[in-house]
This record gives C-alpha cells, sequence and structure tokens, in this order.
C-alpha cells in the first residue's frame, strides 16, 4: 500500500495516509509520474523537530488524488532530486528546501522561491543572489523590476538578450510574501475568510472558493444545491470578468486601441453585476463558509442575464474583428510558443496549459460543486502562442456566460433552513479542495493534528506557471515580453503568499 | 508679413496637431478624450516643472532636449511651412535640412545613452536602426525633385513642380504617400512605435526620454509634434504651392487636418508591427522613392 485514494473535498484520518521511508517513497512518486499522473501538491508539515512531507499526485482522468507521506527526521534531510525525473518538480522541491531546508541532492536550479521570513536558511538573501549569467561581450542583461511602469505588482525579471533576442529569462519573486499560508492557520473560520479572499487580489471568488470548500468538508458541512449554484456563477462571472480584461490588455499591448476600449468597458459591466449582487465588484464578502453571505434572487438572476447577454454581444462583435485583424494577428501567431511536452513536463495548469493542448480543467477532472451535477466540457486549443492564450480566453468567456445561463434556470428560490452547525475542526486529518479558478488550479489543503494545530497550504496555479512564462519567451524579441506576459497574467501574489 | 504667419503657424500647429489626433482616437474609442489644446497645456505644465537630473548622468544628458529641439527648428525655416516660401533658403538647402534633423536625433540618442540605463540604451538602439531606414527614401524623393526643378532648394525645387505631366502627377503622388509614412516613423506613431505604451521593453521613442522631465520632456514633447507637421508641410506644398497665399495656408491647415485623422484612424484599428516587421514596413518607404525616381526618369527620357 503505497497511497491513499482520495478525491477532491474529501477529509481523511491522517492514520490511513501510508508512513513510507524515503526509498518507497521515491519510487511512488517515480512510478505515479510513469503511469501519467500528475503532481498536485508536494509540501511539508512541521512535527515537532521532524518534517512530514505529503505528495498529492492526481490522477485526473479517474478524477482521484493518491496520497502518501515521509517522514525526514531531523538530522537525515536529504533525498535525490525528484526534478531530474521529472521537472514538474522544480518549485515545489525548491519550495520544500527554502522552508524546511529539506536537500534534493542534484537539484539543477535550487534557488530560493520567496525569500520568506520563516525560510529555513535566514543567511540566504536577495541582495546577494547570483543571477545566472553568461559570460560574453554580445549577450547582455536587461534587469526588470521589481518597480515596474505600469500598475503592477513587484517582481524581478532579469534577461540575458543577444540584440533584441531573449536567450533567457530568470524570474525572482518573492515582494509581496505577506505569510498568507500562516495566517491560515490561526484565528476563527469566518475572520480567514477575509483573509483567503486577498490571497491574490484578482482571484477573489477562485481562492475564497477553495476556502470554502476546504472548510466544509473539515467540518463535514454539505452545502445546498442552491449554495453551490450561486458559487457556480460567482466564479464563472469572475472567470469572464478577468478573461474580457485580459483581452483587453492584450489588445492595448499590441497598441489595437480599439480592442482594449471596448473590452475595458464590457469588464465593467461584469464587475458592477457582481457589485449589484455582493456590494463588491470583485465578490469580495460574496462567499462565506457553509452558506453565501448574499442570494442571487430572481432579480439579480435577471440583472445577470441581461448584462451577459449586453457583454457576449459586445465581445462576439470585438473579437470576431479582433481575431480577422491581419494586423493584430501578426502579433499574436508564433509568439511566445509553450509547447504541450513542455506543458505536461514543467506541470503547468490552468488556462495556460490548455492552450498548449493539455486537457487540464478541475471542474472537469476532479469535479466540485455544482460541476459535478453540471459538467464542464474542457476547452483546448493546440498552438500553444500568445493567440492560443488570447483565443481560449474568447472562448471561455462563451463557455462560462452559456454555462450561467443554464444554471440560472435551476434556481428554485427555496428557503433555506439553517441547521446550528458545530464549527469543530476535527484533529488529525488531511483535506484537500480543488477549485478551477480563472487562472487554473487552485488546491488549499490543510492537515491538522491532536493539539490543534493546522498547517495550510496554498497552491495558486501561479506557482507552477511562472516558469511556463520563461520558457514562452526564449528566442522571442525583448519587445513582445510584455505580450507574453499579458497573456499569462500570472499572480506576483498568489506565487509570494 | 509672411515671417509672422510662419512663425505663428510653427507655434501653434504642432500643438493642435498632436491634440487632434488624441480627439480623433477618443472618438473611435468612443471616450470623451482630452482637449484639443491639451498638448499645449501639457507644454506649459512641463515647463513650470523643476527637472529630476539623474545623478549618473552628464552635460549630454540636459543639452540632448535642447539640441534636439532647437535642430528641428532650425530645419523648419527651410521648409514652406504653412506658407508658400520657406524663411530661408539657400540652393542645397536639402541636405542641410535632413542632416540637421539628423543631428537632433544623434543628441537624442546619445542623451539616452548618459542615462546607462539598459532600457534607454535599447530605445537609442532602435531609434538609430529605424532611423536609417528615412534617410536614403528622403534623399531619392528630393534628388528626384531637384531633377525635375533643376533647384536645389527645398522650397524653389517645390515650387518649380509642375502638374502638367503625368509623370510629375505619380511622382508627387508617391511623394505625399512616403511623407505620410515618415509622419509615422518620424513622429513615432503606431504602426512603428506606441505613443501611449507604458511598456518600457517595447517602446523606441518613449523608452529615449523616460528620464526627462520637465522642461527638457517639454521641448522634446514640441519637436515631435513639430517634426510630423515638417512633413505635413511637404505635403502641403507639393499640392499648393502654386496657388496663392489664402490656398496654401488653408491647404497646409486642410492637410494638418486629413493626416491628423489618417493618423488617430490609423492608431485605433491597427495593431502596432512587431519589432522585426518594422524594418519590412520603413522599406517600403525607399521602395516609393525608388518608384519616383524611376518615374522621374522615364518622364525626362520622354522628353517632357
Amino acid at each position: 500500500m503505497e497511497s491513499v485514494k482520495l478525491r477532491n473535498q474529501q477529509k481523511i484520518e491522517k492514520r490511513m495516509i501510508p508512513d513510507l521511508n524515503i526509498g518507497q517513497f521515491i519510487d511512488f512518486a517515480k512510478k505515479s509520474i510513469d503511469s501519467s499522473l500528475r503532481c498536485l501538491l508536494f509540501f511539508g508539515v512541521k512535527e515537532k523537530d521532524n518534517v512530514r512531507v505529503y505528495l498529492a499526485m492526481s490522477d485526473d482522468s479517474n478524477s482521484i488524488i493518491h496520497l502518501s507521506s515521509v517522514l525526514f527526521e531531523k538530522g537525515s534531510n536529504k533525498y535525490e532530486s525528484l526534478t531530474n525525473y521529472h521537472p514538474s518538480f522544480n518549485m515545489f522541491e525548491r519550495e520544500l528546501y527554502e522552508d524546511f531546508g529539506i536537500l534534493p541532492e542534484n537539484h539543477p536550479f535550487l534557488k530560493c522561491v520567496r525569500y520568506p521570513h520563516e525560510r529555513h536558511d535566514k543567511s540566504n538573501i536577495i541582495h546577494d543572489y547570483p543571477f545566472y549569467d553568461i559570460n560574453s561581450e554580445e549577450v547582455h542583461q536587461v534587469a526588470v523590476g521589481p518597480v515596474h511602469a505600469g500598475v503592477i505588482e513587484p517582481g524581478h525579471f532579469r534577461f540575458l538578450c543577444a540584440g533584441e533576442k531573449i536567450l533567457h529569462l530568470e524570474i525572482q519573486l518573492g515582494y509581496q510574501h505577506r505569510g498568507i499560508e500562516r495566517m491560515m492557520e490561526r484565528g476563527s473560520i469566518f475572520r480567514k475568510m477575509q483573509t483567503a479572499e486577498s490571497i491574490a487580489g484578482d482571484t477573489v471568488i477562485g481562492h475564497g472558493y477553495a476556502y470554502v470548500q476546504l472548510m466544509e468538508s473539515l467540518l463535514g458541512f454539505d452545502a445546498t444545491n442552491e449554495t453551490l449554484l450561486e458559487r457556480a456563477v460567482a466564479l464563472e462571472m469572475e472567470r469572464i470578468a478577468v478573461h474580457v480584461g485580459d483581452i483587453g490588455a492584450i489588445a492595448n499591448d499590441v497598441a489595437y486601441m480599439i480592442g482594449n476600449a471596448v473590452s475595458g468597458a464590457n469588464r465593467t459591466y461584469v464587475i458592477n453585476t457582481m457589485l449589484a449582487i455582493c456590494g463588491s465588484r470583485f465578490g469580495r464578502g460574496f462567499l462565506n463558509v457553509c452558506r453565501n453571505n448574499f442570494r442571487i434572487d430572481s432579480e439579480k438572476r435577471e440583472l445577470i442575464r441581461k448584462n451577459l447577454r449586453m457583454v457576449r454581444e459586445n465581445m462576439e462583435l470585438l473579437c470576431e474583428e479582433m481575431f480577422d485583424s491581419p494586423s493584430v494577428l501578426s502579433r499574436l501567431e508564433n509568439t511566445g510558443i509553450v509547447t504541450v511536452k513542455q506543458a505536461q513536463e514543467c506541470g503547468f495548469t490552468g488556462m495556460a496549459a490548455r492552450a498548449s493542448g493539455l486537457k487540464i480543467d478541475s471542474r472537469a477532472d476532479h469535479p466540485f460543486g455544482a460541476y459535478k451535477k453540471y459538467p464542464v466540457h474542457t476547452l483546448t486549443l493546440d498552438t500553444g502562442d500568445v493567440f492560443a492564450r488570447a483565443y481560449l480566453r474568447y472562448i471561455e468567456i462563451q463557455q462560462s456566460m452559456n454555462y450561467i445561463d443554464e444554471i440560472l434556470t435551476l434556481f428554485k428560490d427555496e428557503t433555506e433552513k439553517r441547521e446550528n452547525t458545530k464549527l469543530n475542526i476535527p484533529e488529525n486529518v488531511f483535506a484537500l479542495s480543488i477549485v478551477e479558478g480563472w487562472r487554473g488550479e487552485t488546491v488549499h489543503a490543510a492537515v491538522t493534528d491532536e493539539e490543534g494545530n493546522v498547517r495550510y497550504k496554498i497552491k495558486d496555479p501561479s506557482f507552477t506557471n511562472w516558469f511556463a512564462l520563461a520558457l514562452s519567451v526564449r528566442g522571442n524579441g525583448i519587445s513582445d515580453f510584455p505580450l507574453c506576459n499579458k497573456s499569462f497574467n500570472l499572480s506576483y501574489c498568489g506565487n509570494d503568499l | 508679413m509672411h515671417i509672422i504667419i510662419s512663425i505663428f503657424m510653427i507655434l501653434t500647429v504642432p500643438f493642435l496637431f498632436a491634440g487632434l489626433i488624441n480627439v480623433v482616437k477618443s472618438y473611435w474609442a468612443g471616450r470623451m478624450g482630452p482637449s484639443l489644446f491639451q498638448p499645449f497645456y501639457d507644454f506649459i505644465k512641463l515647463l513650470k516643472k523643476s527637472e529630476a537630473i539623474g545623478r549618473r548622468t552628464t552635460e549630454i544628458f540636459s543639452l540632448g532636449p535642447v539640441i534636439y529641439l532647437s535642430s528641428v527648428l532650425t530645419a523648419v525655416l527651410f521648409v514652406p511651412f504653412g506658407f508658400n516660401r520657406s524663411l530661408f533658403s539657400f540652393s542645397g538647402d536639402f541636405i542641410f535640412f535632413a542632416y540637421i534633423m539628423a543631428m537632433g536625433n544623434f543628441f537624442m540618442i546619445l542623451s539616452a545613452m548618459d542615462t546607462g540605463s539598459s532600457f534607454e540604451g535599447m530605445g537609442a538602439s532602435r531609434e538609430a536602426v529605424f532611423s536609417l531606414f528615412i534617410e536614403p527614401a528622403l534623399f531619392i524623393i528630393l534628388a528626384s525633385f531637384i531633377y525635375l526643378s533643376g533647384k536645389t532648394s527645398i522650397s524653389s525645387m517645390i515650387s518649380a513642380l509642375n502638374f502638367t505631366n503625368s509623370y510629375t502627377i505619380v511622382a508627387s503622388i508617391l511623394a505625399i504617400l512616403a511623407f505620410f509614412i515618415m509622419i509615422l516613423s518620424e513622429g513615432k506613431r503606431v504602426p512603428v512605435d506606441d505613443p501611449n505604451t507604458h511598456l518600457e521593453l517595447t517602446m523606441i521613442h518613449e523608452v529615449m526620454v523616460l528620464d526627462h522631465s520637465g522642461a527638457s520632456l517639454a521641448f522634446v514633447n514640441y519637436a515631435t509634434y513639430l517634426k510630423m507637421t515638417i512633413f505635413n508641410a511637404l505635403i502641403s506644398s507639393v499640392i499648393f504651392i502654386e496657388s496663392g497665399i489664402f490656398y496654401s495656408i488653408a491647404g497646409f491647415l486642410a492637410v494638418n487636418v486629413l493626416s491628423a485623422f489618417l493618423v488617430g484612424t490609423l492608431e485605433s484599428t491597427l495593431a502596432r508591427f512587431r519589432m522585426s516587421h518594422i524594418p519590412q514596413f520603413l522599406l517600403l518607404l525607399i521602395g516609393i522613392a525608388i518608384f519616383i525616381i524611376s518615374s522621374v526618369l522615364m518622364g525626362r527620357q520622354r522628353g517632357i
């Protein structure tokens, strides 16, 4: 018994999780990779002086997650790096090394992820970090950030360029580290709701939903059908709003002004609809554990329908024009290509992976909430360039609008029976929650012990996908970097936590 | 009289032209948009502001914008600007005209490189490469005008153009097209450059002036607007120089309005070209110039 099987939204007793030794653990990881499982989470939990490392491998075709664990005792914190076997472990191993000092031997590029305050090796600081360099007269370095020209988050980008051509990009993040995982470990369940919504400012519903779902599975609470439908509406609304905004931002980066103007106006319609629903344009305060703070009644449903219909008409007009315009296409096509092989090997998830042809969508792979009863179809494109990522946004907007239209008819306006639920987090359990936010797979996991300590682990899709940006710009002109960056639109604070 | 009118035009038209482009762009975007006089207000505002000068820069940094503006201001004196005669002219002044503009560019490039920033270095190298493509085209066009007219000052060579034969007409129409492309390229507009971008990695002209502020920035902006209107002036003088004073002034203003409309519309409906495709676009200029000179030569051969 190498691993235990569980599903999305499921909690299991900790004693059910196999306790392997290091050799078996590595074997389990390699065997899972060989049977084309995907690394979902790989993180450590402090157990007194020792560290227990959990590995969750996702079997997308069967909607099953294989979970296993290994204990690294103090002093024996070394193992043979898995990154060499499969690069998708890269970020996880680096994070594990940074947080707990568990050394993956022969790791090809063991640099720090975010230099947090609670890192293992305090002498390792960002000021003297040696950036990857090429000794050459012709190759020059361009350093961008952490302070950028636009109104965006801080992150440092170091380019190695030969003239206008990018040879290599190194991304150094961590400027936004707030210790969110620590903050999620104590305090009242309802208080932490606000913290969860702030994990990434553009994925309020995505992270909020993942938190709510995790808490409900820990409490053993089943939300009503109506509540789940409302959450799905909110999640899809967020997807529509951000995708519309991103199409505008991509248009802006290629100086296609009409695209930017139309998308900007239509994004406002979508987020203002959210404002009418819950009082916040980004959906803050809409979700809550056990039941949502706001109901979507028939009046609001009519408003959503009306506004989305208008946005849909406008966006269809715009996108048919924009994705047909030779000048736009010449900028988008064949720019910033991520191949399906790269996406698969490096473990990219979400929209960026789907644009490369990788079929990953947790709404379909690990269905949750309303998606269990009313499934969605995974949309993929296969060119993996900026065009694919922009066009995928367009078809996902249409898909989300269809989905909302469909589930809005399912509301029955039932008056909710309020039951008193005990808000006791059980001891010695492991629970996992996956939500497909607009950016991709958002994973929250919690491990509790008998003393009531909680270890809260968050994985934003940006955490793995930042490397996709670094890969995509290789061989492209440096002037196309902002365009590639915008086509991924990754989160800095979702990565930095 | 003609000095006063010309100077008045030089001081006002560039701002109105830049303002009009923005008005057209906001019209296409469905926005209210800034006032027509906004570039002028910005100019005044920037003149009042103090300058931030990097500690690692030398005198070249502050000198660049001054030389840039004065070189463009000198160049404009040799073009019939809103009038059917230029303020100054001497035989062979077209070479002076071209190289005084190039000198301004050169000092802007130096001043950008003086900051030592990798962005500005990148912008400077792009600017240097793209201005390379303009020069041969400008010279071929002016040379064909010289060949047609037998005169070597800009003002007189254009006034000697007569639209009596089809070869001259073809040459003039092509020249107008070439001058319009030069507006886009020298003014750093879409599809060559994006004046509104905030992305330092894709900018050409904007990144060069990233460190300039206050009066320096005001000078650079004014000089760039003025440069665009110089090409408008060339277009209008090709068409209207033979007509009387009233028509040449009205024609000049009309050409400015039309060209602002075209530039604004292009910027609204066209995406910017990929950096590696910009040279191809600019090479079009040389292609047009070669067509111009061949039509002129053909006309000569037939004895027209």
